[in-house]
């Protein structure tokens, strides 16, 4: 056989391989209120095969689809009423699932001082933390913490792009 | 000028190209002005770095020095010049030196400083350096002149430290008063902000989002390593050194209620943090006074950011700004007489001045985003980040907004200034 066909037939091959018949957890239930840890289903796995298993993702599963940033006012760090049914979602899940950690994220637009804009990230982040507590999230899954006016969502500097930045993002890590 | 390569202190590996090389670009007409001439150096022509240029941007850039220009053979420290021509263009000093390569490879760098009014000499000096030291040779100079002509300690000789943002990279540089010599002390993916110059120069305190949440590092510059000393829970920010150098003053949202408090943690001790403020506001930005007894600080208690001062144990403050809405970013000048803010005053963000004693404030810049002013450690000049036709820019004033010097940077933006200490006793 030629060098060339052996190589095409062991790329192949690999690929093959990289398929494998690795058995996915459930993806976004969009309002799932179970309690109890994803279960990996063996029973379709083929007789002497082998189900992988990430560490990574541990029991936590995919992160919930749905919208997790709330925008804010200039200078302001109230939770418009808009964004009570977000904040009412990602409540839920978070709830569902005891082992899963959040972090919520807060930040500014870039108008001002960097360590002032840091604690006003921090304010909205907390708005947010507290209103997660306010509908049973326990203290311990959550963190918040600013990233001030340094990771802007929107390049700008106009309203239309501040108005993106000042937010708080609920981030499942 | 070449391009230089710089290596990152902290890998000790990586060398990557000098993104700030700056020039001097000096605006601005002073009230008092000492007129010094500078007649070439001999042997400059020749060196890898041109002294008298050096001293002369170094005394520009301070705002109390104006350069008289005249066409003039080099001459040597040992020349007796010929004092009139200067005299007559208005000259109150001149300055010759020479610059001779030994033959080990080092530099013998001389200078003579001479009184054209009274026509005699008023001091001279050499220095026996490594190449890569001329520029500190240079601003020795320039220090010995400004120390005998004002008076007052030279900072020609200091450092500061400043971030750059290119890309997707973040670096702190430690770079020479003039802005150029700049090194990387650390390269990240993520922002790095607020660094802050222990007393003593050899470590600089800064935040880092490198691992996606900020915490403060304490960062040994010589040797690259570096301590985690606030990572709790929340955000940890605004480092601030006492002038004993022994304790760090920090923003923490670790308590239970959140919210950002000022806390305390002993550089020597077991790194628990103490409570300093206790309010539901943000209270942000600690700076120590000179004398150490009271920490100036940032709050919002009043409804909007102010600045107001307590005693450095902790305590009731006092209201220190009391002009328009939005005060932050204090900086407090050795001598105890100036406090340097930013003030919000119709959308823009404005360096202010205040001398303590009164309560005088003045505006001293026409750019609309200044941010971050720090005071030069004889108290003389503030340097400070802004932005000039939307880019990024690092400026050094005079405390009165007369002199004003662009330090830019040629690629990349360029933020978070601290101006470093006297190195030794007689720098």
């Amino acid at each position: 056989m030629s060098m060339k066909k052996f190589v095409l037939i062991m790329g192949v091959a690999l690929l093959m391989a990289g398929c494998g018949s690795a058995v996915k957890l459930d993806n976004t239930p969009v309002d799932d209120r179970s309690t109890g840890a994803a279960v990996t289903d063996n029973s379709a796995a083929a007789k002497g095969g082998v189900a992988p298993v990430d560490a990574g993702k541990s029991q936590q599963g995919a992160i919930p689809a749905g919208p997790r940033v709330v925008y804010f006012d200039y200078d302001s760090y109230v939770i418009k009423p808009e964004f009570q049914s977000l904040v009412e979602t990602q409540a839920g899940f978070i709830k569902a699932d005891k082992a899963r950690k959040v972090v919520i994220e807060g930040h500014t637009d870039e108008r001002g001082g960097r360590e002032y804009n840091l604690a006003l990230g921090q304010k909205r982040a907390e708005a947010v933390r507290r209103a997660l507590g306010l509908l049973g999230v326990a203290d311990s899954q959550v963190e918040a913490v600013s990233f001030g006016k340094e990771k802007p969502a929107v390049q700008g500097n106009d309203e239309a792009a501040w108005s993106k930045n000042r937010r708080a993002e609920i981030s499942y890590r | 000028m070449n391009k230089r390569y710089v290596c990152g202190l902290l890998a000790g590996i990586l060398c990557w190209p000098a993104l700030a090389q700056f020039r001097v670009e000096v605006s601005g007409v002073g009230l008092t002005q000492l007129p010094i001439a500078f007649a070439p150096f001999r042997g400059d022509e020749a060196s890898p770095q041109k002294i008298a240029a050096i001293v002369q941007a170094d005394l520009e850039r301070s705002g109390q020095f104006r350069i008289v220009e005249g066409a003039a053979s080099a001459m040597d420290e040992n020349t007796l010049p010929d004092l009139f021509p200067w005299r007559q263009k208005g000259a109150d000093s001149l300055v010759t030196g020479s610059v001779t390569r030994l033959a080990d490879g080092r530099f013998d760098v001389r200078f003579r400083l001479w009184d054209v009014v009274r026509g005699k000499d008023i001091g001279r000096d050499g220095q026996v350096v490594v190449k890569g030291d001329l520029r500190l040779a240079a601003h020795r100079i320039a220090d010995f002149i400004y120390k005998t002509l004002t008076g007052d300690r030279g900072i020609f000789s200091t450092r500061i430290a400043y971030v750059t943002k290119a890309a997707q990279r973040y670096d702190l540089w430690v770079a020479d008063a003039d802005g150029e010599n700049a090194q990387s002390a650390l390269t990240s993916p993520e922002s790095i902000i607020s660094p802050a110059w222990s007393p003593n120069g050899a470590y600089l305190a800064y935040v880092s989002f490198e691992s996606r949440k900020p915490v403060v590092y304490v960062h040994e510059v010589a040797t690259g390593k570096r301590r985690l000393i606030a990572n709790f829970r929340g955000s940890n920010s605004a480092p601030a050194w006492s002038p004993d150098g022994k304790t760090l003053a920090v923003t923490l949202s670790l308590s239970r209620e959140g919210g950002s408090q000022l806390f305390t943690i002993d550089i020597a001790g077991n790194g628990e943090p103490r409570r300093l403020t206790q309010s539901s506001s943000i209270d942000t930005e600690p700076v120590y006074s000179p004398d150490g007894k009271y920490i100036y600080f940032v709050s919002d208690r009043g409804g909007s950011p102010q600045i107001y001062r307590m005693p450095a144990a902790g305590g009731v403050p006092e209201r220190v700004t009391f002009t328009g809405v939005y005060n932050i970013s204090p900086a407090l000048s050795q001598d105890g007489r100036w406090i340097a803010y930013i003030s919000r005053v119709n959308g823009e963000f404005k360096l202010h001045v205040m001398e303590l004693a009164t309560g005088n404030t003045t505006p001293i810049t026409e750019t609309s985003a200044d941010e971050r002013p720090s005071f030069a450690p004889n108290s003389r000049l503030i340097v400070y980040a802004t932005k000039q036709q939307d880019r990024e820019a690092l400026m050094t004033t005079t405390l009165d907004g007369k002199i004003k010097a662009r330090l830019a940077g040629q690629g990349g933006d360029i933020r978070e200034p601290d101006w470093g200490p006297f190195q030794k006793p007689n720098n």
